[in-house]
């Protein structure tokens, strides 16, 4: 789960990670208030969207910059009021963009250097690592690739926690004055407790800068939890933002089913994951592109066959589908026959091939044929997908 | 001869009597597998009875390991539960824990994973569709079957499978099956991004298992689990080797499903791995319909003839 840079900033200050001083408005209203809060000066206007690369942003009304620095707040009042509502398009939210339904206000604070500071998972070792660079406010991955020699590593063993040469060790290698260290020491470790304690899969600070006063901030904070873990964490459960998020997979969250649209108009029901993708890449590979990710899990229940078909229907894309279960354990008798319901009750009239195969897939296959509907039948998967695209390019 | 488990080998599950592991424990049993033990914690005295069986609940992993001689553990346990589960299992020396549970917070898997250096017991899993080792009778029955696999799409031979996904492993064995190739052993390593057991721990044990002659790796997006074990490939097996990546198609930082499986950066594409999978001799399957068939290639290709 992801969240807004302005709920990072505020879990950032509880945990003693300094931010500047910042505040939120959802309304044009609310803009006086939260200003209010800031010192009169240079002020930082950020559309609040889970998408990076704002900054490059252009709004579709061709407002350019979904990030602002503005010389007043007057200023940064006029620029809200452009954004606010807006619907901004980055390179990370495709080309319908996001809605600003959030402006954050912050104070522009002067700048010495700029730096980079992340800690995430590495599955290899199987630990937490801290990735630390002397190149901040830029593209990591371009650092990395470009001046792998910048970055900096640190792999913290979970039996012991972040030990103290480990926080000395990034200190010195980003080079900073003894002030700034004291004031960079102390922020690692509290982002580490943060990382840590709050079952993050993520947090990144880019930039993290350093300011005359000899202050280390963090002008950026981007933070995603591990979905699995959010059970035990109802305060961070409650960040979540479902208008960041597709209504589509809302919907199927509800039912457990796992959906993920895509561009595609070839419609995928799957039964695992791993079925799933490469369900979605056997269309591709006959010539098809598919609309979805859609995994019904293992133990799928008629109402969620049902449900999924519904989902996937809402998809003005989609004009052909194709089901593809491996009924293992489950029968596939059952699933033919939610097939079937499912069908009758949304009025299917786009063709569908289903691939069944498995646990009582004879009797399946013959629910399918002797139900009157437009069925057509896969043998394999690869039969199936070629069928289906032929189907939709006809 | 096979690998980790043999019709032999004496089962407990952890979560016998909650109704996931209940399912899979009578399926366990109608395969011939020897279930001899359960655990839930506050049902110790009880029996799990069915079709004639009367499997002995314990409260604890290792009571149940000292009165049955149980060697390996399939848990069902819920998520919250379930690092405290495999922890038991080390604690008690088992030789193998099985996670099926999916859905285990991260961090409690980084600390298991940590704890579990210390000691003997492997860990296969979680979130993974478990171990089948298939056996002689009809329908492969009498072989071991720990988790959640169709037991019957199995036939007893010479072909190992390794997969991060359960039903992209089942879709791989029962291409074997109908074609008349069997197989030593299937393991589903699972698709979390912090698993005990990697695509390379079970190659390795499929090169040094006689009785396996060719293995199928089945592997996904995200990670780099499957680029390590194709690296050893190149460098070690003497074992044809047949490989298929899924998510050639997904969106890089969309989660597919797994929380493993999903793209971060330029070298955990489907594409980067088929790329090195070809690079390290490996008989790329070209789509999941194509995984039997590229073995048999790969056999083939080695003059090596699968049964």
């Amino acid at each position: 789960m992801n969240i807004h840079e302005y709920q990072a900033k505020a879990l950032f200050e509880k945990f003693g990670v300094p931010v500047p001083k910042g505040a939120p408005a959802t309304t044009a209203e609310e803009f006086i208030n939260a200003l209010a809060v800031l010192p009169e000066g240079p002020t930082m206007v950020k559309s609040q969207i889970h998408a990076g690369g704002r900054g490059k942003g252009t709004f579709t009304d061709g407002f350019k910059g979904g990030v602002k620095f503005c010389k007043s707040k007057a200023e940064a009042r006029e620029m809200a009021a452009k954004m606010l509502g807006n619907t901004l398009v980055t390179k990370q939210t495709g080309p319908a963009g996001r809605k600003v339904q959030t402006i954050y206000f912050t104070v522009a604070n002067q700048i010495k250097k700029e730096y980079y500071l992340a800690i995430l998972l590495d599955r290899m070792s199987s630990r937490p690592v801290i990735v630390a660079s002397t190149e901040g406010g830029v593209e990591i991955e371009k650092v990395a690739h470009e001046t792998p020699d910048k970055i900096f590593k640190v792999f913290v063993d979970p039996a012991y926690g972040l030990a103290d040469f480990q926080v000395r060790e990034l200190v010195f290698r980003l080079g900073f004055n003894p002030a700034e260290g004291k004031n960079a020491a102390k922020l690692i470790r509290n982002l580490y407790r943060l990382f840590w304690e709050t079952d993050a899969s993520m947090v990144e600070i880019n930039p993290l800068v350093t300011t005359p006063a000899d202050e280390v901030l963090a002008l950026d904070a981007k933070v995603s939890f591990d979905d699995n873990s959010l059970y035990r964490h109802p305060d961070i459960l409650a960040l979540r933002d479902l208008n960041e998020e597709d209504p589509k997979e809302i919907e199927a969250s509800k039912h457990s089913l796992n959906y993920i649209a895509l561009d595609g108009n070839i419609a995928c029901l799957v039964n695992g994951a791993g079925l799933a993708m490469s369900t979605m890449d056997i269309i591709k590979y006959f010539g098809g592109n598919p609309a979805n990710f859609l995994d019904v899990g293992g133990g799928a229940t008629r109402e969620q066959v049902v449900a999924a078909f519904k989902i996937i229907l809402g998809d003005p894309k989609v004009k052909g589908i194709l089901v593809n279960i491996f009924g293992g354990i489950m029968d596939c008798d059952v699933i033919a026959n939610g097939i079937v319901e499912a069908v009758r009750e949304v009025g299917l009239r786009l063709p569908l091939v289903v691939r069944l195969e498995g646990n009582n897939g004879v009797a399946g296959k013959a629910t399918l044929a002797k139900s009157g509907l437009t069925i057509v039948s896969g043998d394999s998967m690869a039969d199936a997908a070629q069928k289906i695209v032929k189907l939709v390019a006809a | 001869m096979a690998i980790l488990v043999s019709p032999e080998t004496k089962i407990l599950i952890q979560g016998i009597t909650g109704d996931f592991g209940a399912r899979h424990a009578r399926l366990s049993l109608d395969y011939g597998t020897k279930v001899v033990a359960g655990v839930t914690p506050g049902k110790g005295g009880q029996f799990f009875e069915y079709a004639g069986h009367k499997v002995p609940v314990f409260n604890s992993v290792a009571d149940a390991k000292r009165s049955t001689g149980a060697t390996v553990s399939a848990i069902f346990v819920p998520p919250p539960f379930a690092a405290d589960a495999i922890l038991e299992c080390a604690d008690a020396g088992m030789d193998l824990a099985v996670a099926i549970t999916e859905g285990i917070p991260i961090r409690d898997m980084v600390r298991v994973k940590r704890v579990m250096q210390g000691h003997a017991t492997r860990l296969v899993g979680p979130n993974c569709p478990g171990i089948v080792t298939p056996g002689a009778g009809d329908k492969s029955q009498g072989g071991c079957r720990i988790g959640i696999a169709p037991g019957y799409i199995h036939k007893m031979g010479h072909v190992g499978v390794v997969s991060r996904s359960g039903t992209l492993t089942y879709e791989a064995v029962y291409q074997l099956t109908v074609r008349n190739i069997g197989q030593s052993t299937c393991v589903g390593i699972g698709g979390d991004p912090v698993n005990g057991t990697s695509h390379l721990d079970v190659i390795r044990m499929f090169d040094d298992d006689p009785d396996t002659h060719g293995i199928i790796m089945i592997g996904e997006i995200g990670g780099n689990a499957e680029v390590e074990a194709a690296r050893w490939i190149a460098a070690h097996c003497r074992k044809p080797v047949a490989g298929f990546i899924a998510g050639a198609t997904a969106p890089a930082g969309r989660r597919m499903g797994h929380a493993g499986a999903i793209v971060g950066g330029a070298e955990d594409t489907a594409a980067a791995k088929i790329a090195i999978f070809k690079e390290c001799g490996i008989e790329v399957a070209v789509t999941p319909s194509d995984m039997a068939d590229a073995l048999v290639r790969a056999a083939e290709a080695n003059g090596i003839k699968l049964s």
